[in-house]
């Protein structure tokens, strides 16, 4: 026998990375001998986790679905110019004022060097006459080429139409999907994508050949789905492109695909009269279809600005211009994307707060629950307590070990609810009516396990420090 | 220089207005390798004398030494590693863990001393061989005897060589003839060369101690009662206040 060498200051006992092993092992122990009580505790755990991590995923998948949106209609550094009503202060200068037209495209490119894409469009109200059916799309516009750029449309099947087209006036048009869906069908219904390059097709009577034809836009989530339907194959439509049935599809993304293009100036020339009276309409007040410059009147313009950063001077430097061709009347407005993507923001942080707070209620119940059941524990233990104070445990050591047991509590029910999480994000995506897939993303499922781990602390703190301050002597004589 | 020397220690507890003194004005020294009893009826302050001895509690008053270190004077950190390393407790009811086995309570100690795994196993079965229980290493202290639930304790209080063993009425819930083993294995360590100090009530079982200390009334008793279960066949030297070990 070697009895413990003689010391005048008994040295600190060493803490090692085995004695926390230990303190997890015990506390595991301790969890797996109360199997029931343990599950119950986690479940407040659970739940909170799993709810914080669909929560963020179905709002990252909303987020994303609108991001989507933002960026098939020209993304935030398009702005559209149109027509608006002359203010209270010019309304005697009625008469004298132009509308949007191109001489003021003209001018832009000539004096707005911060636009670096300018698209008119002299819209059409349209019926459209083909294979015997009749349709009315959503967009029936006189553009020049470059909407093509600005819109981000890109032409699948034949071509669009260029400058030459234009300077001539040909009737030509470049369809959307959804155009061609109506008229002539749709590969689900007929099972084979048809191609109508080369058809006639009748525009409010006037006979116009098809050139070019979009591809078919649609949101990513859309295109999973219909990937996924055409790889499973043995449809009847075999062969054909499977498109998703559900009538579910993303608002923007139908608009977009219901779009007939035309060459502006052949709209000037054989719809003038129908073109201005938009015009005229939007305007409303000028009765003149050219205004008073004699220039084709626009339904609107778009126009490309270098970067959304210089947003306001682009805006400032296109007013200055369109300013002095209007005669300093405003009749004409600025919509910009930004306040949708303001609102995008908004909506995205409200559910994210309102989302968290339910999250982190639920995560503080769970908390609630664990520091009831380590009380709970405890006064269970005393005895125990006592024991290991009388063989040497610190106070440090017991401190350790009720909090390391809350701890590994916490950590179980935020694994637990990592897993959860998944099996309720997939439960919701399947009957929730979103367009929008919720997206599980790692700072998400990062972010509720800290949180949890934070919950089994701030939970054991205060059992453990009830029971390091357990009196030994008393400890030991609790029955 | 004695292991333990006690000065004037008092203990007082406050009941109210009232001032129980449950040890008043002792002074003791204990030397290496001594087998001491202490005795006294209930009450009389002998188990406030062995917690203080032990490092559980502090005195109100006094001073104490144990292996050179002032007690009063160490945090609460320091008796803990004083407890862990100097000190071994023997109790009454055994005070296993119910959810360990034999041998997980035996190193349990070890466990606050930072002890590495395997070196902890081996000097619990080694301290297990000691009290002739290695063959119930791996039993939980519920599929044991008193007996054997006792000779664990003994050897979770050996395990570390502690200085000094105290065993609190250690045979008080045992049968006559287990207790007997008990106290035999207890004269077995004192000849090995432990410090051991028994507490009991019983001048029986304080018999096998070459040296015994009456407390009553939280005083040592100046004389020993020797008509005590027949103490006269070897009187013990007669304890003062200040009385050297012999």
């Amino acid at each position: 026998m070697s009895p413990a060498p003689l010391a005048t200051s008994p040295e600190p006992l060493r803490r090692s990375w085995a004695q926390l092993g230990i303190s997890i092992l015990a506390g595991a122990r301790e969890i797996w001998a109360h199997k029931f009580r343990s599950l119950l505790t986690m479940l407040g755990i659970i739940l909170g986790v799993s709810s914080l991590v669909a929560m963020s995923a179905l709002i990252a998948g909303m987020e994303k679905g609108a991001k989507e949106a933002l960026v098939a209609i020209g993304g935030l550094e398009k702005v559209r110019i149109e027509p608006q009503g002359i203010p209270v202060e010019q309304r005697h200068l009625s008469d004298e004022a132009t509308g949007i037209t191109i001489n003021d495209v003209k001018a832009l490119q000539h004096s707005a060097p911060l636009v670096t894409l300018l698209s008119p469009e002299m819209r059409l109200f349209a019926t459209l006459t083909a294979n015997g059916r009749k349709f009315r799309p959503w967009n029936c516009v006189g553009v020049w080429p470059a909407s093509l750029k600005m819109n981000e449309h890109i032409v699948e099947h034949g071509r669009m139409f260029n400058e030459l087209d234009d300077e001539m006036a040909r009737s030509v048009c470049v369809i959307g999907t959804e155009t061609r869906d109506e008229l002539w069908g749709s590969p689900e219904t007929v099972g084979r994508e048809i191609d109508p390059i080369g058809e006639t097709l009748f525009i409010n009577g006037v006979p116009f050949t098809v050139i070019g034809m979009f591809q078919h836009y649609e949101s990513e989530q859309d295109r999973k789905a219909r990937l996924l339907a055409q790889s499973q194959g043995g449809q009847p439509q075999a062969g054909g492109v499977v498109r998703n049935k559900r009538r579910r599809r993303n608002f923007v993304f139908y608009l977009k695909n219901a779009t007939v293009y035309l060459p502006l100036n052949t709209v000037w020339m054989k719809f003038r009269s129908g073109a201005s009276q938009i015009a005229i309409s939007y305007g409303g007040a000028s009765r003149t279809i050219t205004g008073t410059t004699g220039d084709p009147r626009l339904s609107g313009l778009d126009v490309k600005l270098a970067s959304v950063d210089q947003l306001p001077e682009a805006l400032q430097q296109v007013r200055n211009v369109l300013m002095c061709t209007h005669k300093g009347i405003e009749d004409f407005t600025f919509r910009t994307q930004e306040d949708w993507a303001d609102q995008i923001n908004t909506f995205v942080h409200n559910a994210r707060l309102s989302g968290g707070l339910i999250a982190g209620i639920s995560l503080l119940v769970g908390g609630i629950g664990i520091m009831n059941i380590m009380l709970a524990s405890i006064s269970e233990r005393v005895r125990e307590i006592g024991i290991r104070k009388s063989v040497g445990a610190a106070t440090s050591d017991i401190f350790t070990q009720i909090l390391v047991e809350s701890v590994v509590i916490a950590i179980l029910g935020g694994l637990a609810g990592l897993a959860t999480s998944f099996a309720l994000v997939y439960a919701i995506s399947s009957f929730s009516p979103t367009d929008n897939a919720p997206i599980i993303r790692a700072t998400a499922l990062a972010v509720a396990f800290g949180f949890s781990v934070l919950v089994g602390i701030l939970a054991g703190i205060f059992p453990a420090i009830k029971a390091a301050r357990l009196n030994p002597i008393q400890a030991l004589r609790y029955e | 220089m004695p292991l333990v020397e006690l000065r004037n220690v008092s203990k007082i507890y406050l009941l109210g207005e009232e001032e129980i003194r449950a040890l008043d004005d002792v002074t003791l020294d204990i030397g290496e390798g001594e087998f001491i009893s202490i005795i006294g009826p209930s009450g009389s302050g002998k188990s406030t004398l062995m917690h203080i001895l032990g490092c559980l509690d502090s005195p109100t008053k006094g001073t104490i030494k144990l292996d050179g270190v002032m007690i009063e004077k160490a945090s609460a950190r320091q008796l803990a590693a004083i407890r862990n390393r100097k000190i071994g407790f023997v109790f009454q009811f055994f005070n296993l863990l119910p959810k360990l086995n034999v041998v997980q309570n035996v190193e349990l100690p070890m466990i606050y001393s930072g002890i590495s795994g395997k070196e902890r196993r081996r000097r619990a079965m080694a301290a297990l061989e000691a009290v002739d229980l290695a063959n119930r290493a791996k039993h939980r202290p519920s599929q044991l005897s008193g007996g054997q639930q006792q000779r664990a304790a003994i050897a979770r209080a050996l395990v570390n060589s502690p200085r000094i063993i105290f065993a609190d009425e250690p045979t008080g819930n045992l049968d006559s003839h287990t207790g007997d083993a008990i106290l035999s294995l207890f004269r077995k360590l004192s000849q090995e060369g432990r410090t051991i100090v028994l507490v009991t009530h019983d001048p029986e079982i304080a018999a096998v101690t070459p040296r015994r200390i009456e407390i009553r009334d939280g005083k040592i008793a100046t004389k020993v009662d020797l008509t005590l279960a027949g103490l006269d066949r070897r009187p013990a030297p007669a304890e003062t206040a200040a009385a050297a070990p012999p």
